[in-house]
């Protein structure tokens, strides 16, 4: 690097360019993201750990994190499923499929929300069969993980396909020839190979099913201590105008998103340097 | 025991595109054609007339106020940003990057609680709230700024990859030629990249116009003032008019569906578009 801010380049619009960049950022997020570290700032350390680790909002990662982590894992296995058997096998429809899977991006999460807690309650079509049968969805645990895989279910997907789809054949060819098995295979060489992008996908899927709210609360009956996620208990601190609990609540899970984006960038690293995507 | 072998693969193989395929059925067939159904459910006379509500006419023009500013400031950022990044090296860039893809791993209620602390009396901006007395927070401006949040990256980020991918080398050329920065801009850059910059702004636009979350925290829910569509939906639903909450539904629905065909045919248009997205998604 020639200069310490930018290599010649002889394109003008640096300065436009760098200036409208920075400025909205700042104005967008960095400012707004200052002000809550300030709020929560203007208490002290105690005020902070109390409001953060209160049973209530204990219990609400608890559900937060957990079932997160749950819709992920399920995420991760189908949806190195789905993109094995997109790229891989001849479907019908593969091009519908294709187009639709991005769905659950596309649909406002409120409608997700109310579609899945009808379609999962004692009218839907599932729920109606479920409930004859014992087993309650809408308003448990269960429902929110259901919300929560599908909003999330396409980044697994759509992380896997394209490093499966780049797998150079003639390595799986040679290595069945050396005698190698199927699963052999699979073990040494494709699993390997995809694990990045695996983990990639399973931490966007985590992090968009833990931030999630829209879908979630419909479906989840929104009681404290059972089925409240982290998210509502943030708007019900404010509506109580517990406007410093809502602040710290807010504050932590700021700072997991952060270690999750953390992770991501890590993961990229780690990818490159093995595939060289 | 050969002839057994094969036998396995194959229903292992069948097996695995039932699994699947059972999968997609229960997570975006079904949930789709239940919205349709449920707003169809009492024929299309209730269905006009539930989308015709004095309610739903007012969040959808909301909305859209909404959509008319943020769609042009996302957008001219988005190409400012792009340009920043992919035609320059400088310290920082893996920061800026990061930053595009905070919207995506922030929860969306903690953006909205970021604006509401930020406009508060004893926020940073809560001066300026004072002394012109504007309303911003549970009324338009907040709304508007809390979905700027949400949505800013989307055009940059798809215009990043794309604009890496084929270089400066011509507007190098223009520039040799003697044309200035608007003389590039409009000539060689966003002919280059028209596509992806129509379809960044598919993406921001039907978000902005689905935003949920960070909508609902800073709109107060004042009936007639601050319901955009995904919140009358809410409303509906929780007063249990179902069939009305499905008919708002349904034209969200409507919004995605648009946004997904739209990068179905551009993918089509452009092959270029289509290999870069499928090899750099997530990057």
């Amino acid at each position: 690097m020639k200069g310490i801010l930018k290599k010649k380049s002889i394109l003008p619009g640096y300065g436009l360019s760098l200036g409208i960049t920075w400025l909205y950022l700042s104005f967008i997020v960095l400012l707004p993201l200052s002000t809550l570290f300030i709020k929560v700032g203007s208490g002290s350390f105690n005020d902070f750990i109390s409001a953060v680790f209160s049973l209530r909002a204990i219990k609400a990662y608890q559900v937060s994190f957990g079932l997160s982590f749950i819709s992920a894992c399920i995420n991760s296995l189908f949806g190195f499923l789905i993109a094995w058997v997109i790229v891989r096998y001849k479907i019908p429809f593969k091009g519908f499929w294709d187009t639709l899977i991005d769905l659950p991006f596309a649909l406002p999460t409120a409608v997700a929300g109310i579609t899945l807690t009808w379609l999962y309650g004692p009218q839907g079509w599932i729920g109606s069969f479920l409930e004859a049968n014992g087993i309650k969805i809408v308003f448990t645990p269960m429902g929110i993980t259901i919300a929560m895989i599908f909003v999330s279910f396409p980044f697994a997907i759509r992380t896997i396909e394209p490093v499966l789809r780049d797998l150079d054949p003639e390595i799986e060819e040679s290595a069945r020839c050396l005698g190698a098995s199927r699963w052999k295979i699979f073990q040494k060489i494709i699993f390997p190979t995809v694990l990045p992008s695996l983990l990639t996908g399973f931490t966007l899927c985590f992090a968009r099913s833990m931030g999630e709210y829209g879908s979630v609360i419909f479906i989840a009956g929104n009681q404290p201590l059972k089925t409240e996620i982290a998210p509502l208990l943030i708007v019900m601190r404010l509506e109580e105008y517990d406007y410093y609990g809502s602040a710290s609540i807010a504050l932590f899970l700021l700072l997991v998103s952060f270690v999750l984006l953390f992770c991501l960038n890590f993961l990229q690293f780690w990818n490159k340097r093995y595939t060289g995507i | 025991m050969m002839k057994f072998k094969k036998v396995f693969v194959y229903c292992f193989r069948i097996s695995l595109i039932l699994i699947s395929l059972c999968f997609l059925l229960l997570f975006l067939v079904i949930p789709l054609f239940v919205v349709f159904f449920n707003a169809f459910s009492q024929g299309l006379p209730v269905y006009i007339g539930n989308i015709s509500r004095k309610e739903t006419v007012e969040s959808i023009l909301l909305t859209l106020k909404i959509l008319i500013i943020v769609l042009p400031v996302n957008t001219i950022f988005g190409i400012a940003c792009a340009w920043y990044i992919t035609r320059y090296t400088f310290r920082g860039k893996k920061v800026l990057l990061t930053f595009l893809d905070l919207p995506f791993t922030v929860s969306p209620v903690v953006a909205g609680t970021i604006f509401i602390f930020l406009f508060s009396i004893n926020g940073l901006l809560g001066i300026l709230v004072e002394k012109w007395e504007v309303q911003i927070i549970f009324a338009f401006p907040g709304m508007v700024i809390a979905t700027l949040f949400v949505t800013f990256p989307f055009v940059a980020r798809e215009l990043i990859p794309i604009m890496e991918e084929q270089g400066q080398e011509m507007e190098e050329a223009g520039r040799m030629l003697g044309a200035n920065v608007w003389q590039i801009l409009l000539k060689i850059t966003l002919p280059n990249i028209r596509w992806a910059l129509f379809y960044g702004m598919v993406l921001c636009a039907a978000r902005c116009v689905g935003e949920f979350g960070a909508v609902s925290v800073v709109s107060g829910h004042i009936r007639g003032k601050t319901i955009t569509i995904p919140l009358e939906v809410e409303i509906l639903y929780n007063e249990y008019n179902l069939v009305g909450a499905f008919c708002v539904a349904s034209l969200l629905c409507l919004v995605g569906l648009i946004s997904l065909i739209f990068r179905k045919w551009i993918e089509k248009r452009d092959p270029v578009y289509l290999y870069i997205k499928t090899h750099k998604y997530g990057d």
